[in-house]
């Protein structure tokens, strides 16, 4: 049933409302499935997918569920039949059912009658197929549609084929940062910036506002403008990190050149924290550790970027940081991650290792002390939002549980 | 109700069969012939001579103004979002009404502003009449295309500038395509509803239910052909051989890690445009990138990849 392609999208991640799915189904009953070259699989994807992020999930479980029918015709089939009668899924959640408004229905249904009425004429008058070839020819350049590819390749390829290219694998939110994804992401940190600070005087509101009353004074207030979010950032470097230090840097430079924090700190440190922390890793000059933590209260943000990953007696032992010569102190690498953990206002943990290797024992003990997010556009999504208190979102498509 | 929705009859089709007898097809008078997907969809814009379009956002053009619906476009710079705009009005031959969201933006100045300082003025210093309050409410892009007799586009270039409020602070306006104003009392509702284009830069996430009301296309970046004849549209008597050793180089020097921004059609155009006038040969562009500053306008990208001094390009990682 086509109508399993709706449940199949949702199961592979993709929030798609009914409502998106009916704009769909009214799109295909106005004969758009068929315009010209394009294909439905572009069609579903203009109206069901909203972000660029998921064009690859879309692709996966687009080739996943027509996989097989190589044949455009064949998918226009499936929807053919399905359109002949078209049942809406009985598993519709209440919210679902308040999202249709009825207006939309009837709309769509004598849209739908309206389309079969002037098919069957047009199907007497031996006129379709109409629409598939003789289109003007592309853009006016002089060339034909046929000779456009979507992807690369020529044209004439079928929707599955081209899905299946994963041509939009690099625009994947779950993917581990690209570095031009990275500035785009950190001003996701902004959004710390809401819901913060007392309500501040809008002049221009209230100058606006007073002088449409006549001169009577009437205060608006709203939230404040100016980001009150100080933010520490420590990131590992070196060790296992390597691979990762690119990222890591150009994460670094991107929050720095962000000057939309109130106070922005950051340091480096290797492996775990042990006693000092680092402002210049490769002369290993930086403050003691103790200092920093000071100067940390319920203002601050700490954002943690490593990979968690370091022999347990790093992380255990007293000293552990002994045996990298940085350390002098018996307090354990563990020991200082919980008094990071206590002093700012709220935490995480960024891992540039994918989620399903979390479960190495340092990573999972590091994850009891710090809410821990893959470093991707959907982790850091999920971290501001948790940063900023709401609630997690575990459902973030592409997330491995 | 609604007969597809069979749960709300009180029926449940508990497995294919009944799905299939037909209970629900008594909504829809007959059977469907064949071929019925294969006619002629409302089209309405496919590209201009100024502005090629890939078929993919062709389609998702022509559904979003067929079905009405705010169309969303989003793309690295240069890759033509605003440009769209201009190709789409002029396609369907209506007037185009942009509207440049900056970060100070807020919903409501596209739709009017209450010009109050004028009306003090007026108050104070000339003896026009006061009182019609009509006079001083001065209508933004927005309110401009609403109240239009004739079907209109609307460009609303970079939303993402704004806060994050604007675009939820949008969706009464665009989903009834009317407003009024509080002043006059008046509601203005639009006659034919525009043609609504969103363009976004990515600066910031877009609030879900502002994207499910939207058609979405992201404009991929153009591949050598397509740049090929976008170059053609703007510089038609460019020779074969120069044009393909510069997309060689172009297309090279966007895969190059170093640099921070990646060079983009426009900035394309404009140096093929500067090689042909100073009649540099095909063959200077093997080692070297003249007029380089063309393609990367931060000083540190340069550096990157080209010695200053010589002209010469630093290291060349294909
Ligand atoms: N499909 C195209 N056909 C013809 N010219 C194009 C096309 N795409 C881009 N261009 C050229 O690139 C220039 C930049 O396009 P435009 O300003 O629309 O990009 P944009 O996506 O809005 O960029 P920005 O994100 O920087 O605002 C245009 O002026 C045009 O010359
Ligand atoms: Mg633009």
């Amino acid at each position: 049933m086509f109508i399993g392609f709706f449940f199949h999208l949702r199961a592979r991640g993709l929030k798609v409302t009914l409502t998106e799915w009916l704009s769909l189904v009214r799109a295909l009953a106005r004969g758009h499935e068929r315009a010209q070259l394009g294909t439905f699989y572009a069609l579903a994807r203009a109206l069901l997918v909203k972000k660029e992020s998921h064009y690859d999930l879309y692709d996966r479980a687009f080739a996943e569920w027509f996989g097989g029918l190589e044949d455009q015709y064949a998918i226009d089939e499936q929807i053919l039949q399905w359109l002949e009668n078209p049942v809406l899924p009985r598993e519709l959640t209440d919210e679902e059912r308040a999202q249709l408004s009825r207006m939309d229905l009837e709309t769509l249904q004598r849209e739908l009658r309206e389309r079969l009425r002037t098919q069957r004429e047009r199907h007497d008058g031996g006129s379709h197929w109409v629409g598939t070839g003789g289109t003007s020819p592309f853009g006016h350049g002089g060339r034909n549609p046929q000779g456009i590819r979507v992807g690369g390749a020529g044209g004439g390829r079928s929707a599955v084929q081209i899905a299946g290219e994963r041509r939009f694998e690099n625009l994947r939110g779950d993917r581990v940062l690209d570095v031009r994804q990275l500035g785009a992401a950190l001003r996701r940190l902004r959004r710390l910036a809401r819901d913060q600070g007392p309500e501040e005087l809008d002049i221009d509101e209230t100058v606006d506002k007073s002088a449409k009353s006549g001169g009577e004074i009437e205060l608006v207030l709203r939230p404040p403008r100016k980001n009150r979010v100080k933010l520490l950032l420590l990131m590992d470097v070196g060790g296992s990190m390597d691979p990762h230090a690119d990222t890591c840097e150009r994460l670094f430079s991107a929050a720095h050149q962000a000057t939309h924090f109130q106070a922005f700190r950051h340091y480096f440190f290797h492996n775990c924290i042990y006693d000092r922390l680092y402002t210049d890793i490769s002369r290993y000059q930086g403050p003691s550790t103790d200092d920093v933590l000071k100067q940390i209260d319920k203002s601050w943000t700490l954002v943690i970027v490593g990979d968690a990953w370091m022999g347990p007696y790093e992380l255990g032992a007293e000293a552990g940081g002994l045996a990298w010569g940085v350390s002098m102190s018996r307090t354990s690498g563990i020991e200082w991650l919980k008094r990071f953990a206590e002093r700012p206002k709220a935490s995480a943990w960024l891992n540039p290792e994918p989620r399903r290797i979390w479960n190495a024992p340092t990573v999972s003990v590091i994850r009891r002390v710090f809410p821990m997010f893959e470093l991707t556009l959907d982790g850091l999504s999920a971290a501001v939002e948790h940063l900023r208190g709401a609630r997690l979102v575990h459902t973030e498509p592409g997330a491995v549980p | 109700m609604f007969p597809w929705l069979a749960e709300r009859d009180g029926q449940r089709y508990d497995d294919e069969a009944s799905r299939r007898d037909g209970r629900c097809a008594a909504s829809i008078d007959a059977r469907v012939p064949r071929g019925m997907l294969r006619t002629m969809a409302p089209t309405t814009f496919d590209g201009t001579a100024g502005y090629l379009v890939a078929p993919e956002l062709r389609d998702a053009v022509n559904v979003a103004i067929d079905l009405e619906k705010p169309l969303l476009i989003k793309g690295e710079p240069g890759t033509g979002k605003t440009r769209l705009a201009e190709a789409v009005a002029e396609s369907i031959g209506a007037p185009l009404f942009v509207w440049n969201v900056k970060s100070t933006s807020k919903a409501r100045d596209g739709l009017y502003l209450y010009d109050t300082v004028a009306r003090l003025n007026d108050a104070r210093f000339n003896d026009r009449d006061i009182r019609d309050i009509r006079q001083y409410i001065k209508y933004g892009p927005l309110g401009r295309a609403l109240l239009s007799d004739e079907r209109v586009v609307l460009l609303i270039d970079e939303i993402d500038k704004a806060d994050m409020e604007f675009p939820n602070d949008l969706l009464h306006e665009l989903d009834r395509m009317s407003f009024s104003v509080d002043e006059t009392g008046e509601t203005i509702t639009a006659k034919k509803r525009p043609v609504v284009i969103i363009t976004s830069n990515n600066e910031k996430e877009l609030p879900d239910a502002f994207l499910r009301r939207c058609v979405f296309h992201f404009i991929a970046f153009p591949d050598e052909e397509l740049m090929k004849d976008i170059v053609r549209v703007h510089q038609p008597d460019v020779e074969d051989k120069l044009l393909s050793s510069c997309l060689v180089r172009f297309y090279w020097l966007r895969k190059q890690p170093d640099i921070k921004k990646r060079p983009s059609t426009s900035e394309l155009i404009d140096w093929i445009a500067a090689l042909r006038r100073a009649g540099i040969p095909v063959e200077r562009l093997e080692g070297e990138m003249p007029f380089v500053g063309l393609l990367l306008k931060k000083e540190a990208d340069v550096e990157a990849l080209v010695n200053v001094k010589t002209g010469k390009l630093r290291s060349i990682r294909q």
